[in-house]
Parts: C-alpha cells; sequence; structure tokens
C-alpha cells in the first residue's frame, strides 16, 4: 500500500510542472500581498490586539489557500490529464502526492503571510515561538488534509471558484478556531503547555481529516 | 509468455438515466484479440473506460487475470496500456518527460533510458524528443501515447480509434502493434473502421437492437 | 405507515395545545401546570418546539448520511434520492431551530445571535446543508452528483465529534448546563422541568420526529416513482 517511490513520482511531476508554469506561486505570492495590503489599508494606524491578530492572521491563510489548494486536482481536470493519471497510478499513491504538494504549499503560505505579519504589524510578536511553530504545522496539514479531497470534489463540478470556500468553511471551522485560540496564546506569550489541548485537537483534526479522506478519495476520483 | 484472461460479464452502463448499453459479455484468453464495434453514440469509449478499470460499470463485472492470478482494478493500471484521442499528454513536459514521468509514476522508477530512445525510436520522434509536447501536431501527441502505453510491455493493451490523427506510416504502425500484441497478451480495440475490426478474431457489437 | 401519521399528528397537537395553554405558576401541583422557572418565564414554553426541531435536524442529518454511505456501496440511485431527500427535510428543521432558537435567545440573552457553542453548531449546520446543496447543483451528471455529495456529506460528519467535544471548551456557552449561562436558569431540562413539562417535551420530540418520518417517506417515494418514470420514458 504504502508505496513511496510512486507517490515521489508524483510529487516531483506536480513540482516541475509547476517549475515550468508557475501557475500557483506566482499567483498565490501576489494574492497573499493584497490581502494583508488590505488590512493594513483598513486598519490604518490602529494597532490591533493579539485575538484580531491572530483571526486575521488565519483568514488570509484560509482565502490565500482557498484560491490555490484547489489546482491540484482543477489543472488535471482541466487540461484532460485526469485520464491520463487515472490509468498510470491507483487513487491512493495519487492523493498521497498530491496531498504532500499541498501541505508544502499552505507551509510556504503560511511562511509567507508570517513574514509579511511580523514586517506589516509591531503588534505581531511570537512571544511563544514554540507554540506558534507547532500550530503553524500541524494547521498547515490540517489544511491541506480537508482542502486537498475537497478540491478532487469541485474539480468535478461546476462553479469551481465560488464552490470550493463553500464546501471548505464548515469542514473547516473546527481547525480555523483551534489554530486561531493556539496563535493568540502564542502572541499572548502564555507557555507552551496552554497551548497543549488546542495541538491535541489539531493533531486529531489532522488524523480524522487524512484516514477520511484516503477512504473516500477512490469514490471521488474514480467514476 | 504469461497467461492473460480478460473476461466480461453482463455489462450494463447507464448514465444520467439512460442505459447505454447492457448484457455485454465477453470472455477472450490470450494471446488474443477483442474488437469493439458500434455506431457513434453505442458506448464503444465506454467500454473501453471501464475494462481499463477507469469507469465503472453500473453492473456486472470486468475481470482481467495475468499469470493466473486477479488483477484488482486498483493495480490495473499496471498492466494495462491505453491509447485514444482524448487521452492527453503534459503539454509542458517533452516526450521523453512525458514517457518517463508516466513510467516512473506508475512503477516507482523511470524506464531505461535505453528503452525510451528505442520507443522514440520506433515512433519516428527521435529527432524531436526534446521538444515540449505542446508544439507537436495532434498525430505526433498521439504517437507519443504509443509509446508511453507500450513502454511496460502492458499484458493488456486497449486502443480507442487506433489510427486516429496518425497518417499511413502511422497507421501501418498501429496494425504492427495490434499483432503482436495479440500474439503476446490481448489486445482490444475499439473502432468504427472495418478494416480494424478486421485485425481482431472476436469482437462486441454494441447498439445493435 | 399509518401509526406514524397518526402519531405524528396526535402529538404534535398535543404538544401544541398542551405546550401553550398550560398555565405556569410558581409551585405547580398536579399534571395541568407547569412550573414557572426564573429567568425563564413564558418563553420556556418555546423548549417544547425549538429543542425537538434542533434534534430532527441532526436525525435528519444522520440519515442523510446513512444513505449517502449507503449509495457509495450499492451505487442505487434510489439511495441518493433517499439522502437528498433526508438533506432537504433537515434544512427545513435546521431553519426552524435556527429562527426559534434566535428568537428565544434575542428574549432571554439579548440579542438574536451569541455565538454560544450551540448556536455555533446549528450554524455550522446550516452551513453544510447549503454547501451540500450547492455542490448538488453544480454537477449535472447524475451518479457522479451522487457521489460526490455522498463524500461530502461523510466528511462534513466526520467534523461532528470536534463541535460536540472541542467547541464548548474554546467558546463560552450560553445554553443551560454551560458555563456561562447568565442568570442561573441552571440545567433546565435535568432540573427544573416536572413531569408534566417533561411528558410534553418527550410527546413535542417524538411528534417532531415521526413527522420527519413520514415527511420523507413521502417524499423518497415521490421521487422514486419520478425516476422510475424517467427510466421508462428515457
Amino acid at each position: 500500500m504504502l508505496d513511496l517511490a510512486r507517490i515521489a513520482a508524483v510529487v516531483r511531476k506536480d513540482v516541475r510542472s509547476e517549475l515550468r508554469n508557475r501557475y500557483s506561486i506566482n499567483a498565490l505570492a501576489m494574492f497573499v500581498v493584497t490581502a494583508v495590503a488590505t488590512i493594513l489599508f483598513a486598519l490604518r494606524s490602529e494597532s490591533p490586539g493579539p485575538a484580531s491578530l491572530s483571526g486575521m492572521y488565519w483568514v488570509v491563510v484560509f482565502f490565500s489557500a482557498m484560491s490555490g489548494l484547489a489546482r491540484v486536482f482543477v489543472s488535471e481536470e482541466e487540461r484532460g490529464t485526469a485520464l491520463t493519471l487515472q490509468l498510470t497510478t491507483s487513487s491512493g499513491v495519487l492523493f498521497a502526492g498530491k496531498l504532500a504538494v499541498n501541505v508544502a504549499l499552505t507551509m510556504l503560505l503560511t511562511a509567507a503571510v508570517t513574514a509579511l505579519y511580523l514586517i506589516a504589524f509591531p503588534t505581531f510578536v511570537l512571544r511563544t515561538p514554540e507554540t506558534f511553530l507547532l500550530t503553524v504545522i500541524f494547521g498547515s496539514i490540517g489544511f491541506a488534509s480537508a482542502s486537498t479531497i475537497l478540491a478532487a470534489i469541485i474539480a468535478k463540478a461546476n462553479s469551481r471558484g465560488t464552490l470550493y470556500p463553500v464546501l471548505a468553511f464548515p469542514v473547516l471551522i473546527p481547525l480555523l478556531m483551534t489554530v486561531m485560540s493556539a496563535t493568540e496564546r502564542a502572541l499572548e506569550g502564555e507557555p507552551l503547555a496552554a497551548a497543549a489541548g488546542d495541538l491535541q485537537v489539531l493533531v486529531g483534526y489532522c488524523l480524522i481529516m487524512i484516514a477520511g479522506s484516503f477512504l473516500l478519495f477512490d469514490f471521488v476520483w474514480s467514476e | 509468455m504469461n497467461h492473460v484472461r480478460l473476461k466480461l460479464t453482463d455489462l450494463q452502463k447507464r448514465y444520467n438515466r439512460r442505459t447505454i448499453f447492457q448484457q455485454i459479455g465477453a470472455d477472450v484468453t490470450g494471446p488474443g484479440s477483442l474488437a469493439i464495434v458500434g455506431r457513434n453514440g453505442s458506448g464503444k469509449s465506454t467500454l473501453a473506460k471501464i475494462i481499463a478499470g477507469v469507469l465503472s460499470p453500473t453492473s456486472g463485472s470486468v475481470h482481467l487475470e495475468v499469470g493466473g492470478s486477479e488483477i484488482k482494478r486498483e493495480v490495473r493500471h499496471r498492466s494495462i496500456g491505453f491509447v485514444a484521442p482524448y487521452l492527453t499528454l503534459y503539454d509542458e513536459f517533452t516526450a521523453v518527460e512525458n514517457i518517463v514521468i508516466l513510467e516512473s509514476m506508475r512503477n516507482g522508477r523511470a524506464p531505461a533510458q535505453a528503452d525510451v530512445e528505442a520507443w522514440l525510436e520506433e515512433m519516428g520522434l527521435a529527432a524531436r524528443r526534446h521538444e515540449r509536447v505542446g508544439t507537436f501536431s495532434s498525430g505526433m501527441k498521439q504517437r507519443v501515447k504509443y509509446a508511453t502505453a507500450l513502454i511496460h510491455r502492458p499484458a493488456l493493451l486497449i486502443l480507442d480509434e487506433p489510427t486516429a490523427n496518425l497518417d499511413e506510416d502511422g497507421a501501418r504502425f498501429v496494425e504492427k502493434v495490434v499483432q503482436r500484441q495479440s500474439g503476446s497478451g490481448i489486445v482490444v480495440v475499439a473502432t468504427n473502421e472495418s478494416h480494424e475490426a478486421a485485425w481482431c478474431r472476436s469482437r462486441i457489437e454494441l447498439g445493435t437492437r | 405507515m399509518a401509526w406514524v401519521r397518526i402519531g405524528s399528528i396526535l402529538l404534535i397537537t398535543y404538544t401544541l395545545v398542551a405546550g401553550i395553554l398550560t398555565p405556569m405558576v410558581p409551585s405547580p401541583q398536579g399534571a395541568f401546570e407547569f412550573p414557572l422557572i426564573p429567568g425563564l418565564e413564558e418563553k420556556a414554553r418555546n423548549i417544547f418546539f425549538h429543542v425537538p426541531s434542533a434534534w430532527t435536524t441532526v436525525v435528519a442529518f444522520l440519515v442523510a448520511l446513512w444513505y449517502g454511505g449507503k449509495y457509495l456501496r450499492t451505487r442505487q440511485i434510489e439511495d441518493d434520492l433517499a439522502s437528498e431527500a433526508a438533506a432537504g427535510l433537515g434544512l427545513m428543521f435546521c431553519i426552524l431551530a435556527t429562527v426559534t432558537g434566535a428568537l428565544w435567545a434575542k428574549f432571554n440573552w439579548g440579542s438574536f445571535w451569541n455565538w454560544d457553542p450551540r448556536q455555533t453548531s446549528i450554524f455550522i449546520l446550516l452551513l453544510i446543508y447549503g454547501a451540500y446543496f450547492a455542490l448538488r447543483s453544480a454537477v449535472e451528471v447524475e451518479e457522479t452528483r451522487a457521489r460526490l455529495s455522498a463524500v461530502y456529506a461523510i466528511l462534513a460528519g466526520l467534523t461532528v465529534p470536534f463541535f460536540i467535544f472541542v467547541l464548548p471548551r474554546l467558546v463560552g456557552g450560553l445554553h443551560p448546563g454551560a458555563a456561562g449561562d447568565p442568570d442561573g436558569t441552571g440545567p433546565v431540562v435535568s432540573l427544573q422541568m416536572t413531569g408534566p413539562m417533561f411528558i410534553v417535551f418527550f410527546a413535542g420530540l417524538i411528534g417532531f420526529n415521526l413527522l420527519f418520518v413520514w415527511m420523507f417517506d413521502l417524499r423518497v417515494r415521490a421521487s422514486r416513482l419520478a425516476y422510475r418514470r424517467s427510466l421508462h420514458e428515457g
């Protein structure tokens, strides 16, 4: 079942394709910059506290992810290469590969948003960096795991762009509430132990979503 | 040579409340060949995809056996090659890259370079092997698809409209491929052309009422 | 099915009449008086309608989930039609629960919406139902629509444990039994409801569920008939 070489081949294919076209990365980078700039305009000279900052941080991540993570499947479906993939890989291998790509993309995304926030907001200080790091890592994995199978679903539907956040939001709410709470703790400077509960929930969410996606993906992918 | 057997039992496909075909059955033991014929819209491509395992039938079953053991649908792609005009390659990759990438996704390792070169040579693509497939004509893309479908020496080869987009030279090559495959494994040809159907020893006729 | 129809009519009629007409007195005696709970007063009557509709919403979601899973195994369009019927009714009960809840919240907690955990949960359930139907209308091929919506329902169902166990920990609650319950109305259901209230409450609960079963059965049979007829015509 676990077929790392084939999974790696799927990842390599996507990375190579991305390097050649730069469809996702450039657009995604601009999206992040635009979103953060909009928030800055809206706030003018206000200096938001930890609660609003952690909320706005994940709002930017959420909408950027919604604009970028669907590509892994939408591009295959639009170009007609979905059939080619079906004829060359099993659904488990393909899903693992696409999931890995999306996890990497989400981590890049959070890294970019973090960098921008550190520059743009003087009050965005990571007082407990270890909490923040763990939150961002597991948050990215959780984000990507729920978003990847939803990307596969919307790739088969019409009106993909609007449908994606509509489908993803209810599924991502438990994750969003938890990462917002944990990020707030990291900004407040609460010790790592205070966020232990949040982190447990995050890990649980990742495990449930990954297991569920693996079981359900074949139903989405094979007609 | 490995023993190959393809058995279709009472296949039915319904799509959006419309029955495309029903009660389709066949039993081919390799070496052998099977033609799927029928007018436009009778479901030739649908049946080809069902045999390939990328589409599931509404009822009935497809049974593929290689070397005495059943090949489950999840791994059927490792034992089959599939060529069709509606199959799409990656435009941003070159001919060589397409073959290597698809093959390493299928087998977990890249094919031997000599093998890739040999196939490209045979397909008459050697001169343009490092050009992006996006710049190719549809006939040349079709040739690359043959290379990707044949390089892992599949037990079952499925060809939907095998000579679509191909010139005379290409068509002769396809005939050779069909003959070679029907001597070593099983080849399934879905076609409108009677002379292509005549390449095969058994046939399924769709859409006859 | 006759007993379902008769049962739901009788129970809901009883709940309506008894729930609204039974007088509320500070120290109730006998079967025809309800206790006057301080902080809730006459507003407590809403419990006979609000809680059963919220409960039926969840039941409908589970039924939709069950038939979705069944479709993935059997690939019979009839199962998908049942899943859709259950989800449609669930959406209706979900709106009822949200509206009755918001009204109650306005008069008891001061505003229509407070982001109390259960309000949040019902809101998310509303979003899930909405997303489910948005997805269905975005897919044209019936088999694909059935597959995708079943998978989505199951995926959404996977998040339910988080709403039950995690949400109340993150957000202070106002519902009875929660930490933030303001004027000590306490766990109404378990402590302050008396026998006669319980009877009306459970009559409402069972009555609403029977009503769901009745409507579900009607919708499933109607859509099956339409489906079979279209098969013959096609």
